[in-house]
């Protein structure tokens, strides 16, 4: 790791004040990517802030229809969280899929849904259930939030706080691990919203990252169950493929975990 | 250049390091707990485990700094005195180590899975949550033997205090 | 057997300090005034190195030195040899390029090391290799064996033409080509064995010291064999003389044949604590390991087998590629020839068996011994040919096996082994019945009704270990013999030191050497103390590898027992007053039979060393060695079954059961013959699943680290059901087969032959992945 200099934030203030003095500043979460990173010199941020310690970012609430977990809420947390568990089961699911337990255990929402990597489980529970992202900032929906590979519309020195994911009506999420890594070979997050809308994003699979996918939003449309996907046709051209799945078969599991998501949503 | 304070195996210690350097180097190098290991730059392997505040966390994927003002166990820390923690007696009775490299960090991580899961561990699950630590000699095969003995000696003991 | 004698589940001596922490491994060492390197490796998978310019670099804070190649050739420090001679076909010796522990003016492999920086500390000396500016000239490259040998590759060495090392025959071509000539049906096959990163968990390292006024260097290293090493770096590297080098192989974190060879950082390490007056150390961090470790397998295969119209095998031939990387490591050359092809007649009658060998330079990371080293190989191919030939016959595979195994002992095999013994039908039998092998077809009706496709695969494998008889393979081109050495020290209290040249990295020597002690005197393990990896404790030795460390070491340690025991008898004899003839040893005491006349062990050691009242013409003290060479390989054979489900929406394969039968001989300590076994079957599903170190067409590694590669994991196993029938190796008077390898061996096959019939498609290369399993049902 290159040199650099640690800074732990008390609030949220004060890290954007630290984040406007360093040359080249990064906001350190849970740092279950940023370190790696760091580590194999990949990143030289001048200072790292951490936002691990700001009481302020971590909690999970729900009010009414709308489940709120603020950005520094590890995903251990999110997995066993009883609120979650009864609001979005799926979402818990989710969580206690993402790397292993101690990664679990420092990873934070927010800081994956910064890193935006193209197979992370949550951008697709964020882009299936139409979650809102909320930064010291601004609002935005989680559409215009994710902007391709590693890419999000989050402005330099924008801190996100808390995403707030509607109640669905069901959900359901399904992973097909990468056999190393762990991260989604291809994972399929499907969500039926209060008002009817079906939503389906896939993680894992696609040349630009998370990804919604009508066709199977389409069939899903016309009857709630996994055999209505049976006829669905996936493309594989913008396709990722890789020693571990060719864009066939990652065509092939987009319609797979969806079937599987769907079943397990119920 | 920073000064972090932690508590580490419950002696209360206050070290400089440089702000880059990860808590498995202040371990190692400045505090020499030799125990903790390091077998991967991605963090995978799961060799560093130690605890902190309670939870298994790899000491490899925090710099000090964060772990100022944390307390941390690691595996030279759970045994009383010349008394075995009953994880460490299981991966000794159950031949659940072989070159000992991965070990500290299994039986940390074997802890925090228990502590999280009680008496509710199957072998499925054991599988499952070990999935953050490597071995290369033993198959897991004794490893998962000796995570579920522990299990039941673990809640022995805490029944008997 | 006593409660830890011979055949006693005694838990481990040696856990203590690794459940604690306080095990020793190198990178646990800190010397006084140490320094610390960093390796600038070559990103190029072939480049001229054009020139190094290190100014910046020295100018910046804690750089003590950087030092570069061409210093280190300049110095004469030896290039790195290869110590087993193949020849030819033709009768040529193989062809092999220099291999410098840096490079002085060509790269061939990515992470080739061409200089080095050595700084006050880690992270320092990693900055200032960043500031290092190496000029490279890149050159074509080339990483896959069919396009190394094609006309007009790029061209690593100039002493090998056309990439090849050598072409190397075995068999009786004639008799072979005969055998095909009247073959009622002939069964093809072409299988890639997928090479494999070792992956220890501890990665590898070094410190070296060199003290100035007395000219001598002390090692510490992650080392399988210290001895060797020390052997090879003053032989060979100019180091130093043997008794100005001593070299400590302390804890080890995993071998695997991965940490045999005497590595470039070694020696590197020492050349530089020499220049620079202070203690080197070197960790190696995982992408290192990836990149220079020497990886396992790689070979490329086509075979035939001949039947009559009987379905007995009548012949076998072979061609394969393999892949040796850059450079021929220590044992490389061996390892596709002499470990492989002299084990392709399995555990079958074959009469004419003929295979050739094309050794191949590519621009990767050398190739050498890795978990089973050739015999995996072999036994991959055979079991992938006898699954696919009863599928051709279709005949039932286990039926077709038994009707060609050898039954009777000794076997002389068409490829050099003569088999001592074995009993195949009695581990086949055993893995049936643990199985259920009967009740297949139903459980795989029942998963069909399921939505899952259900597969049963059977292997029998046959390895030979105890390596190995030092006349045997000194007349096939080895450099050395391969016995081994140990000494016995009872001390005047009667507490007892093994000093052995065999390693324990997990294998659980401290425990299983003492076992034997306890068993012959009667005495307590906790009595006994086994002294390894140091080259000035123990005189000599040639370390553990090829699942000797029992057969031969253990022997050796035998043989001193039985001279310090003859001794010991004489002592207690004349103070007994009793014909020595009549003294039997039995709970640490030395008897005279039918008496109650006994003088305890500590007694007969305390006489030895006071001297008082030794017989006449009696040296004092109680202290013998002995040297055992072993009088033939052992053969340790075995048969695995699995039962696979493969879920046909994702290709994934996951375990139903997997039942392992072996015969290993005689067991010391069934609890680590196990253990041994569960770490071989991991490894040999690995391989099946998941493992496979991947290069792109330019030699640029693409799986080098652990979000790439894909190491097995607990979720990606089963609990495994271990049996063992057993007959006795006649080649040691232990009885002992040897078990460290034999899960490598045997695994991979089953779980591709289950797959394969899971899928009703035979042809599946390793790894299995789901996205490869996926594709393969699915192909027109």
């Amino acid at each position: 790791m290159y040199q650099t200099t640690y800074h732990r934030a008390s609030s949220v203030d004060e890290a954007a004040a630290l984040f406007a003095k360093g040359s080249e500043a990064k906001f350190l979460a849970g740092g279950q990517t940023l370190l790696p990173v760091m580590k194999q010199r990949l990143a030289s941020p001048s200072d790292v802030i951490d936002l691990g310690k700001i009481k302020e970012l971590i909690g999970i609430e729900v009010s009414g229809d709308t489940l709120t977990v603020k950005a520094a809420t590890p995903h251990y947390d999110v997995a066993t969280s009883d609120a979650v568990k009864k609001a979005i089961p799926a979402l818990a699911y989710l969580a206690s899929l993402i790397g292993d337990p101690a990664v679990r255990y420092r990873g934070t929402i927010g800081g994956s849904i910064a890193n935006n990597d193209p197979a992370a489980d949550y951008p697709a529970a964020l882009l299936a259930l139409g979650a809102t992202v909320k930064t010291n900032k601004r609002s935005i929906a989680a559409e215009d939030f994710f902007k391709g590979l590693f890419t999000t519309a989050l402005e330099d020195g924008e801190i996100i706080t808390s995403v707030s994911f509607p109640v669905p009506q069901k959900a359901g999420y399904a992973k097909m691990p990468h056999p190393a890594s762990r991260f989604a070979l291809t994972a399929v997050f499907v969500a039926q919203t209060k008002s009817g809308e079906i939503r389906v994003a896939a993680t894992g699979a696609s040349q630009s990252g998370v990804m919604r996918v009508p066709a199977i939003e389409a069939a899903l449309k016309t009857s709630w169950s996994p055999s209505a996907i049976d006829g669905v046709t996936i493309s594989a051209s913008n396709l990722l493929s890789d020693i571990h799945g060719t864009s066939e078969y990652r065509a092939n599991l987009i319609k797979v975990m969806a079937q599987r998501a769907v079943a397990a949503a119920g | 250049m920073s000064t972090v304070k932690l508590t580490v195996n419950g002696k209360a210690v206050a070290v400089d390091v440089e702000d880059r350097t990860l808590l498995v180097q202040l371990l190692r190098d400045h505090l020499n707990l030799t125990g903790t290991h390091v077998g991967c730059d991605t963090s995978q392997c799961g060799a560093c485990v130690v605890h902190m505040d309670g939870k298994a966390v790899k000491s490899c994927t925090m710099l000090a700094g964060q772990a100022d003002g944390a307390n941390v166990t690691t595996i030279e820390g759970i045994a009383r005195g010349d008394e075995l923690h009953p994880m460490q007696a299981a991966f000794r009775d159950n031949h659940g180590l072989q070159c000992g490299y991965c070990t500290p960090g299994m039986i940390m991580s074997a802890i925090d899975i228990v502590h999280r899961h009680g008496g509710e561990l199957d072998e499925a699950t054991v599988r499952q949550e070990l999935e953050g630590n490597i071995c290369r000699c033993t198959g897991y095969h004794n490893i998962v033997k000796a995570v579920l003995d522990a299990a039941g000696r673990m809640k022995v003991s805490q029944a008997a205090e | 057997m006593g409660v830890e004698g011979i055949g006693a589940s005694v838990v481990r001596k040696e856990d203590k300090r690794f459940i604690t922490g306080k095990g020793r491994y190198v990178d646990d060492i800190k010397l006084q005034g140490m320094t610390h390197a960093h390796f600038i490796r070559s990103p190029h998978a072939h480049a001229k190195v054009k020139g190094i310019d290190s100014a910046e670099a020295l100018k910046m804070p804690g750089v003590v030195a950087v030092l570069t190649g061409q210093q280190i050739v300049d110095d004469k420090v030896g290039n790195l040899i290869c110590g087993w001679a193949i020849t030819s076909k033709d009768g040529s010796p193989m062809k092999m390029g220099a291999w410098p522990a840096m490079a002085p003016e060509t790269v061939r492999f990515v992470g080739q090391a061409v200089a080095v920086v050595i700084a006050e500390t880690k992270n320092l000396a990693r900055d200032a290799a960043e500031a290092v500016v190496v000029d490279y000239e890149e050159l074509p490259a080339v990483a896959d064996v069919h396009a190394a040998i094609k006309a007009g590759a790029p061209q690593l060495h100039p002493e090998a033409p056309g990439n090849q090392v050598y072409d190397w025959v075995i068999g009786d071509e004639g008799a072979t080509d005969a055998a095909f000539s009247k073959a009622a049906n002939v069964v093809k096959l072409d299988v890639t064995n997928n090479r494999l990163a070792p992956n220890a968990m501890e990665p590898r390292a070094a410190i070296a010291d060199y003290d100035s006024a007395e000219e001598h260097f002390t090692l510490y290293t992650t080392s399988q064999n210290p001895h060797v090493a020390r052997l090879v770096l003053s032989a060979f590297y100019n180091i130093a003389p043997e008794h100005k080098l001593r070299v400590i192989a302390p804890d080890v974190g995993g071998g695997f044949g991965s940490k045999i060879f005497i590595y470039p950082e070694e020696m590197v390490a020492l050349w530089a604590s020499k220049k620079v007056g202070r203690p080197v150390k070197w960790t190696g961090d995982r992408t290192e390991a990836f990149l220079t470790d020497a990886h396992g397998r790689d070979h490329v295969t086509h075979a035939e087998m001949a039947f009559d119209a009987n379905n007995n095998i009548t012949g076998l031939k072979v061609k394969t590629y393999a892949n040796f990387g850059a450079y021929m490591s220590l044992f490389s050359s061996s390892v596709p020839t002499y470990l492989y092809a002299t084990l392709l007649s399995g555990q079958y009658n074959i009469p004419a068996i003929h295979a050739e060998v094309i050794g191949v330079y590519t621009n990767t990371t050398p190739v050498d011994a890795y978990r089973g080293a050739g015999r995996p190989e072999a036994s991959y191919l055979i079991e992938r040919l006898m699954e696919t030939a009863a599928r051709q016959l279709k005949v039932d595979p286990a039926a077709l096996r038994r009707q060609n195994f050898i039954t009777q002992f000794p076997h002389q095999t068409p490829v050099i082994m003569a088999y001592d013994t074995g009993d195949f039908n009695a581990s086949l039998d055993a893995a049936m019945k643990a199985i259920d092998y009967a009740g297949f077809a139903a459980r795989k009706a029942k998963a069909k009704a399921d939505g899952m496709l259900r597969g049963i695969g059977v292997s029998c494998y046959i390895e030979a270990c105890g390596i190995a008889p030092s006349k045997a393979v000194g007349s096939l081109g080895a450099g050395v013999g391969l016995w081994e050495s140990a000494e016995v020290r009872v001390n005047p209290v009667g507490t007892i030191e093994i000093l052995t040249g065999s390693h324990s990295h997990g294998q659980g020597h401290e425990t299983t050497f003492c076992q034997l002690v306890a068993e012959r005197l009667g005495i307590p393990i906790s009595q006994v103390s086994i002294v390894h990896g140091d080259t000035d404790k123990v005189q000599f030795g040639m370390g553990t590898y090829g699942s000797r460390s029992a057969a031969v070491g253990l022997t050796a340690i035998l043989k001193a027992m039985e001279k310090m025991e003859a001794k010991a008898k004489k002592i207690a004899a004349h103070a007994l007053e009793a014909s020595e003839a009549d003294i039997v040893i039995e709970n640490g005491e030395f008897k005279v039979t039918g008496t109650d006349k006994a003088i305890a062990l500590p007694m007969v050691a305390l006489a030895a060393y006071t001297a008082h009242n030794l017989p006449d013409g009696m040296e004092p003290g109680l202290k013998e060695s002995a040297f055992y060479d072993p009088t033939n390989f052992t053969f340790p054979a075995g048969a695995y079954i699995c039962e696979v489900e493969v879920d046909p929406g994702t290709g994934k394969t996951s375990f139903v059961n997997f039942v392992a039968a072996d015969d290993f001989g005689r067991l010391i300590n069934p609890m680590i013959v196990e253990g041994q076994v569960h770490g071989g079957l991991a490894q040999g599903i690995g391989q099946a699943l998941l493992e496979h170190a991947i290069y792109d067409a330019n030699g640029q590694p693409v799986t080098a680290s652990f979000m790439d590669y894909s190491m097995p994991r607990a979720d990606d196993l089963p609990s495994f059901k271990l049996s063992h029938t057993t007959t006795l190796c006649p080649g040691n008077p232990l009885g002992i087969k040897g078990c460290g390898e034999a899960g490598a061996i045997g695994a991979s096959a089953a779980v591709i032959n289950a797959i394969t019939d899971a899928i009703g498609k035979n042809n599946l290369e390793m790894p299995a992945t789901p996205d490869r399993v996926w594709r393969t049902i699915h192909a027109a």
